[in-house]
């Protein structure tokens, strides 16, 4: 179903980091973004489209005005918008947020730190972009932070903050399919596996929550007013999002669910794990009996890695590609 | 990242430079006496309640200098010598070991499995001396104090800081590339079959479910890997059956060339380090100067003749070693952090270094960088 076609050598390797791979593709010039982080850098590679053309940049996590300070990066995403698009990256010392080039650093938000170090870790991680034009980071004391982004310029404003989880946030989605009709346009999830499905506006609601298992939801996403669910027992699983109701359940992987991608036009879902293992499955809906079935397709083994990114290349899923610990590569996959 | 790897990084690093050194112990012909006496000193400085009590504040993990400043003064508590160049291949077989035994961690919790393997195998080095298995026991409790009740989540935070901490080293050990569990590339080797770990469920089933929740239909799908049921689950009391192996002791007697190591030609480039290295770098002495003054030293000047212990085959091999410039912390690729230019963090740290110098034969160094770099200077103590 797919091939592997030549891999893009990035700068560092990838740290083991979740969701560690972020993909943003402009049409307009034909250029692809790929994002991964190697401890306290993010690597950006920008591919032309036939190939011959790769650029690279590196972005450190620094506090503006601050010569010495750096710390580890946990996350860095695109967020698209509809106005703008945007590349955020979360660290231990706070979030930054980047033109999507990765040319200018347009906004800073310092996370409040204790004098002393408690026991508790304090960094963030969880970016997504959400309707109309929000974007939400979480934070490991489970507050989640809502920004305002106006359609451009700086003046980036924190709108609110919300505190529904109590465990550190690990990942969070907003709805992809393009489609107004659904009410529920943002999933987040934490640490202990427990989900929240809101809906954006200048106050957020919470339309859901549904209860985790004691096991880290380490990746998330929302599509048809369905959420997909990876982890760290290797498990998938698919509710529908505004009435909690489960679908599916996939005993999906040996490891810890490290990344999972939807494209959104075709309803593929792309899952990878430690145990080395990418795989390509299908979503179905019938509206008519309200439910969602899941099918394998195909299954990719990346020898002796253990995998911490996968996103599909585009919309319809015909390529996508993959990062692992340790390896200073980005792999790609193409449909044959 | 998290705040609590110390413990577990020096008592893991810890263990595997105990069962190296008591390879190449046995591979001299060191005499019991010494060799018990070596294993004891080590234990009881590596185990000592003040050291301990100042790994377990919540601090961040710092570089690969430190901690092998930090680890080459454990050693050199005991009678025993070590040249730059054996201390080099040391913390690259320990560093390597442990590694490998993160990278193939089945869960997160399993950590403490493998640091528990390590304990054990300690507490049997010295079984003979119940004061120093005191100590053990005592850590081995206050450890699982601390960390019986994280959640998962936490430890798979603690696993990937370990993680970027080991990034990039790919450093071939001959006794891993003969077991078949590291790839002549440096890369370790990960596979997709066996017992899947305590808590997953065997990959392969897919259940559906109607609005009510009955599940109406089962399905499976090709792994493309051959898993089997999880074994039962280890005990994280203070002695049980651990089950994993993650963690015993991989060296025997019979065979010390099972020590060598080789990098791989391939060398990753190094992370740009922070710009301003003054600041950073104070932090990080603060942490060295702590652990080195909770480190429990005798004041007593011993008397016996100190022995050196070699990482190579000859003499003459760790000489062209330790000539060739490999030693002192160039062999590893990672964030490198350039101290020793704020001249009062160097007078403070020659301070330190005083104190623990315990006699005043001052050992040969062969470094040209002899004088210029206080860290090194340390490294010969």
């Amino acid at each position: 179903m797919y091939h592997k076609e030549k891999s893009i050598q990035i700068k560092n390797s990838a740290s083991a980091l979740y969701n560690n791979l972020c993909v943003l593709r402009i049409a307009p010039r034909r250029l692809t973004y790929f994002t991964v982080v190697h401890a306290n850098v993010v690597n950006m590679v920008s591919a032309s489209w036939d190939g011959l053309n790769y650029s690279h940049r590196q972005l450190q996590s620094k506090e503006p005005n601050v010569a010495t300070s750096t710390s580890l990066i946990m996350q860095a995403a695109f967020c698209v918008l509809t106005s703008r698009d945007l590349l955020v990256v979360t660290s231990q010392k706070g979030i930054q947020m980047y033109e999507s080039d990765g040319s200018i650093m347009v906004y800073w938000h310092a996370l409040e730190t204790p004098e002393t170090p408690t026991e508790q870790a304090v960094f963030a991680r969880g970016i997504s972009g959400v309707w109309e034009n929000y974007i939400c980071v979480g934070v490991s004391s489970g507050a989640m932070l809502v920004f305002d982004i106006p359609s451009k310029g700086s003046n980036i404003t924190l709108s609110e903050v919300l505190h529904e989880h109590s465990e550190s946030i690990t990942d969070m989605a907003s709805e992809c399919s393009g489609s107004q009709e659904c009410i529920a346009n943002l999933v987040t999830a934490d640490d202990v596996g427990n989900l929240c499905v809101w809906k954006s506006g200048e106050e957020f609601q919470l339309l859901n929550k549904i209860p985790g298992f004691d096991m880290s939801c380490s990746s998330v996403k929302l599509w048809k007013g369905t959420v997909v669910a990876g982890y760290g027992t290797g498990q998938i699983r698919l509710y529908e999002a505004v009435t909690g109701i489960l679908h599916a359940e996939v005993n999906a992987h040996a490891r810890w669910i490290y990344s999972l991608d939807i494209a959104p036009f075709s309803g593929l879902l792309l899952s990878a794990a430690e145990d080395s293992l990418v795989r390509v499955w299908h979503l179905t809906m019938t509206p008519e009996t309200n439910s969602v079935e899941i099918a394998h397709l195909h299954n990719e083994c990346v020898t002796d890695t253990q995998i911490c990114g996968a996103k599909f290349c585009d919309g319809d899923g015909y390529a996508f590609a993959v990062t692992g610990y340790d390896l200073s590569e980005i792999i790609r996959y193409v449909q044959s | 990242m998290s705040v609590r790897t110390l413990p577990l990084v020096f008592i893991n690093l810890g263990g595997e430079m105990l069962y190296i050194l008591d390879q190449r112990l046995r591979a001299h012909n060191t005499s019991e006496d010494n060799s018990e006496k070596v294993m004891n000193d080590i234990v009881s400085t590596l185990f000592s309640k003040s050291f301990m009590d100042e790994l377990l504040k919540p601090q961040k993990l710092y570089s690969h200098r430190t901690m092998k400043t930090v680890l080459t003064r454990i050693a050199h508590t005991s009678i025993m010598r070590l040249n730059p160049a054996s201390m080099d291949r040391l913390y690259e077989l320990m560093v390597m070991a442990f590694k490998y035994q993160v990278f193939l961690c089945p869960r997160p919790k399993d950590l403490l499995l493998i640091t528990y393997n390590h304990m054990d195998t300690i507490r049997e080095f010295v079984k003979d001396t119940p004061a120093v298995v005191n100590h053990v026991d005592e850590t081995h409790r206050k450890i699982i104090e601390v960390y019986s009740s994280l959640p998962e989540g936490e430890f798979q935070l603690l696993r990937q800081t370990l993680l970027i901490f080991f990034q990039n080293m790919h450093v071939r050990v001959s006794t891993f590339i003969k077991n078949k569990i590291q790839n002549p590339n440096g890369r370790f080797v990960l596979t997709t079959s066996g017992p899947v770990p305590h808590g997953t469920d065997v990959p392969g089933l897919i259940r559906t479910f109607d609005n009510k929740g009955k599940e109406v239909r089962r399905s499976e799908f090709p792994t493309g890997g051959s898993y089997t049921s999880p074994v039962r689950e280890g005990s994280f009391e203070l002695h049980g059956q651990r089950v994993l192996r993650l963690g015993l002791n991989m060296y025997t007697v019979d065979h010390p060339e099972e020590t060598h190591t080789s990098k791989t030609h391939k060398f990753s480039q190094h992370t740009k380090g922070d710009d301003s290295p003054n600041l950073l770098a104070k932090e990080e002495l603060n942490l060295l100067a702590r652990l080195m003054g909770s480190m429990k030293v005798d004041s007593v000047p011993r008397v016996e003749t100190r022995f050196r212990i070699n990482l190579f085959n000859t003499d003459q091999e760790e000489e062209q070693a330790e000539a060739s410039g490999g030693a002192v912390g160039s062999s590893f690729d990672v964030i490198n952090i350039q101290a020793m230019q704020d001249e009062q963090a160097a007078t403070q740290l020659a301070q330190i270094a005083g104190q623990f110098e315990e006699h005043a034969e001052k050992p040969e160094t062969h470094s040209v960088n002899k004088g210029d770099d206080l860290l090194a200077m340390m490294d010969d103590l």
